[in-house]
């Protein structure tokens, strides 16, 4: 197990570097330096602010110090907001977005296993096809469809909940949540029902109920742990969808995460700011995905002997 | 000679087999909700393919005086600020998300075929190499590159078309692959190789035909994704650009004045929805037809 987790790592490092170099030279690549747009500057402040940011320096002393940067956890200053620099803004949007994100799994989660489970264990009858349906809408429904929509309705036609901020009025965090999470519950439901389907056609459930356990122990018990093994492998590519997902929502929702900086980065051309979350975003969604293989290993015997025989 | 044919038992007759395809069309067309599907995406296509000649009304045309108007029997859909026919635009809109759709996961099938069937017929360090380029490239968080390529070289659909279709050859390299491997073990493939056939004409003759049932699955599972891609970053403003028109863009307008004309965000909205509705039916149908194990890699 440990050297399964230690050559997953190792693997992870030249596909951060990958990430962290394409950026640079792409970002570097673009026409048009991040100054350009601004108003007749005179040469002198052009020269002192392109000493200021290292761009007089050739391109390969500029990758290898911002490398050396990165290393210590330095994103380098944001070009549109001066004297803040790129982390200050990413670990100020941060905690929004992470808060955003585990209330949108928990959304997810908590609808879609149920509805999975719930259709899997009556499969081809109307408890299977009602849930089912739903998920389907859930799937086809874009949440930049879906937020609108919401905002619409509960927002704007019933006004029952406020339609936009986060932590400023009671029950402001309820729509941006099911927002974000409606997509992926269907789509757990999807997993979590094709999963259970599997597991509940095995002997060992066989056993479980001839042994006379009440058919929730079995269900929960014995059924689940197997059954949500799909949606276990699912959470960390899920993970890099919220992440995405958010950009939609919070922009929607007008919330100061780190979607709404990202875009509004791409829209001002702030350079350094789309690097470091770009940087950021990549070295996130890698450790997510390592993340939930690990677990993926860890509850599933199967590949727990695979693993362990194989190294 | 005549007479006792009619008179034949049926071990006589001429044996007519039924096809792999014919077979996988009888399951279909069991299956209601698949045919919904296939009914609406070819309505769709001719719809979209005839818009210049059956729209209601000029893709420019505005009527200023008549302003945002509900829908009507003159504008059977209502009509935007500028008093544009809403059918009309959403009518074009759907011409630019199918070509999207089509053309970006065109691009992702060849991509995706060959590299997979040559990883896979190939084998040894040629796939070990291949295929662990597509691990990295799977680990690459691919929404971020799509939106950064889009801000550095301009909003461009032709760009849109590559980078879409860059992210998803991934996933059809890896089904072809598995297929091929299992195929290439084969008789019929020995049977090729030992009257001296060429690779080439293995691989494209023998392997890649055989390989279709799934590819086409996973196809058309893909549209509907790509089509959602093309319609976020339209819906961000970083895909399609004005004049050109697209749902996601569309949607994104109606967002902005749902408040008082909500009709403009509901019938974009209902286009997309329910073709992307009738592709995931007609794919799940067709899995189930074609009897692919869906698996996720």
């Amino acid at each position: 197990m440990f050297r399964f987790i230690l050559s997953r790592l190792l693997q992870a490092i030249p596909v951060l570097l990958v990430v962290i170099t394409a950026t640079f030279f792409l970002v570097r690549a673009a026409p048009g330096g991040p100054f350009s747009a601004e108003k007749a500057v005179p040469p002198e402040v052009i020269k002192a602010l392109e000493a200021q940011y290292k761009l007089d320096q050739p391109v390969w002393q500029q990758y290898i110090s911002y490398l050396g940067d990165l290393v210590q956890g330095n994103f380098g200053p944001s070009f549109r907001y001066p004297g803040r620099t790129v982390d200050e803004l990413i670990y100020g949007g941060l905690p929004i977005t992470a808060e955003l994100a585990l209330y949108a799994m928990l959304v997810a989660i908590i609808i879609g296993v149920s509805a999975g489970v719930f259709a899997a264990l009556k499969p081809n009858t109307p408890q299977d096809y009602v849930p089912m349906s739903a998920a389907m809408i859930g799937i086809c429904m874009p949440s930049f469809l879906m937020g609108p929509l919401l905002v619409l309705v509960f927002g704007i036609w019933l006004e029952w909940l406020p339609v936009s901020g986060w932590g400023d009025l009671p029950g402001d965090k309820l729509l941006p949540a099911i927002t974000l999470g409606t997509g992926y519950a269907a789509f757990l439901a999807r997993l979590s029902r094709g999963g259970m389907l599997e597991v509940m056609s095995q002997d060992y459930i066989r056993t479980a109920r001839a042994k006379g356990l009440p058919e929730w122990v079995v269900v929960l018990k014995h059924g689940l742990r197997g059954g949500l093994i799909p949606v276990v492998a699912f959470l960390g590519p899920a993970f890099a969808g919220l992440l995405s997902g958010s950009f939609v929502v919070e922009t929607i929702f007008q919330i100061p995460g780190l979607g709404r900086f990202y875009v509004q980065a791409a829209f001002n051309r702030d350079y350094t700011m789309i690097l470091g979350t770009t940087v950021f975003f990549a070295t996130l969604i890698i450790l997510f995905n390592l993340l939930s293989d690990i677990i993926a290993v860890w509850i599933n015997p199967k590949l727990r002997h695979q693993v362990q025989g194989g190294s | 000679m005549s007479e006792p044919m009619t008179l034949d038992n049926s071990f006589q007759q001429a044996e007519k087999g039924t096809s792999l395809w014919q077979d996988a069309w009888i399951r279909l067309r069991k299956n209601k909700l698949a045919l919904f599907g296939l009914g609406v995406i070819v309505f769709l296509c001719v719809i979209a393919l005839l818009t210049p000649f059956i729209a209601p009304y000029g893709y420019e045309e505005q009527d200023l005086v008549l302003g945002a108007s509900p829908p009507s029997a003159a504008h059977w859909l209502g009509t935007d600020i500028f008093g544009r026919d809403m059918l009309t635009r959403i009518m074009y809109g759907s011409r630019v998300s199918l070509m999207v759709g089509f053309i970006a996961t065109g691009v992702a099938l060849i991509i995706g075929v060959l590299w997979g069937t040559i990883a896979g017929y190939t084998g040894g360090r040629v796939d070990a190499v291949m295929m662990r380029l597509v691990d990295i490239l799977y680990a690459l968080p691919f929404m971020i590159f799509i939106i950064l390529l889009m801000v550095i070289f301009g909003r461009n659909i032709l760009l849109l078309f590559l980078a879409i279709g860059a992210v998803e050859w991934l996933t059809m390299a890896r089904i072809v692959r598995g297929q091929v491997l299992s195929l290439r073990r084969q008789e019929f493939i020995e049977a090729a190789v030992s009257l001296g056939l060429s690779r080439w004409t293995i691989i494209h003759r023998h392997l890649i035909p055989n390989t279709l049932g799934p590819v086409i699955v996973y196809t058309t599972l893909t549209i509907p994704s790509v089509m959602l891609l093309e319609a976020f970053l339209s819906f961000l403003g970083l895909g399609i650009q004005p004049p050109q028109s697209s749902w996601g863009l569309l949607i994104s307008y109606g967002v902005e004045t749902m408040e008082e004309y909500p009709w403009l965000l509901i019938f974009p909205g209902l286009a997309l929805s329910i073709t992307l509705f009738a592709l995931n039916f007609l794919g799940d149908g067709l899995r189930d037809a074609l009897d692919v194990r869906s698996s996720k890699d």
